[in-house]
């Protein structure tokens, strides 16, 4: 079975919601705690959301420097699919993980709500088993979520083919309605939105499950070359 | 070894929006506080450092506000340090 590793910092609040997620589609999903130097024997690994050491001094700028992001560096390095919810996006673009920097949302308003959000590219680990233009529902909970980066990053996005989902109507100012994004090898993604909170009817919305189906897929022929 | 105490006022990078700023500023005429243009918000992080003279200061508070006190993606620094004592 596919393991799932989610990182759990002081101050993570949706490493639950992901296991629940995760587990729900047949995947198992094991916590490690930030202060671990290894990822144990993960498949995968979700940086789940919330506020890492209380999001002191920037979201994201201390929890990159716990020991375990060493180990998701070199897991990452390696090719190991590895994303990043909401604060977890944050931490792996603090972390050089992924490009770019989140900003206070242009409203000055914590957003929580579903918007939604059109798969741009297929080809990483977290939209595989999605399609091109599907336009999924998808909750926000963020204040820092507008997605920034110089103009030259932005042009390297665009001929790589590395924006990975786009907002449908910009709900924070985020350049070029990014939502979320991955790295050059395509195995790290980063997005502001929730897949793992709508995983279920009761939540309102099932749209998640193509990306978390999609990590887990991604996982597969990592384990079968062991 | 002296002590210097050292000021680190964090901004945003030319071209980066700032919110905080906009808000604030179109507040102020409202307030009655016109002609009131260019409003920045940063931070601003004190502290005091041991080291042998000003210009090791220098170089380790660089270190520092690159690797962790500011994100050079979107924020730039000034530095202002003075030596309080020996």
């Amino acid at each position: 079975m596919t393991r799932i590793g989610v990182v759990l910092f002081p101050g993570s609040n949706c490493e639950q919601d992901a296991v629940e997620a995760v587990t729900g589609l047949g995947g198992d999903a094991d916590l490690l705690w930030h202060g671990e130097e290894s990822l144990g024997d993960a498949d995968a690994v979700i940086v789940p959301g919330g506020f890492a050491h209380g999001d002191y001094l920037r979201p994201g700028a201390i929890a990159r420097f716990s020991p375990i992001m060493g180990a998701v560096a070199r897991f990452a390095a390696d090719g190991g699919p590895v994303v990043g919810i909401c604060n977890g996006f944050q931490v792996l673009t603090e972390a050089g993980l992924l490009p770019g920097a989140l900003q206070k949302n242009a409203g000055l308003k914590f957003l929580c709500t579903t918007v939604g959000l059109r798969v741009e590219t297929t080809t990483t680990v977290l939209t595989s088993e999605a399609r091109a233009g599907q336009i999924l529902q998808i909750p926000i909970n963020h204040f820092e979520g507008s997605y920034t980066c110089s103009p030259e990053t932005l042009r390297q996005l665009h001929e790589e083919d590395r924006v990975v989902l786009r907002y449908v109507d910009n709900p924070n100012g985020s350049i070029d309605d990014i939502a979320g994004v991955c790295n050059e090898g395509r195995n790290v993604v980063g997005l502001m939105p929730h897949p793992e909170r709508a995983c279920h009817p009761l939540l309102g919305s099932t749209d998640g499950q193509p990306l978390l189906r999609s990590l887990l897929a991604a996982t597969s022929p990592r384990t079968l070359l062991r | 070894m002296a002590t210097f105490s050292v000021l680190v006022e964090v901004k945003l990078r030319p071209g980066i929006a700032d919110p905080q700023g906009s808000t604030i500023e179109r507040s102020l005429p409202h307030l009655g506080f016109d002609g009131i243009a260019g409003v920045k918000v940063g931070k601003a992080i004190r502290f005091t450092c041991e080291a042998a003279d000003e210009a090791a200061c220098r170089a380790e508070v660089d270190d520092m506000a690159h690797r962790f006190l500011t994100n050079p993606v979107i924020e730039d620094y000034d530095l202002t340090v003075h030596e309080v004592g020996a």
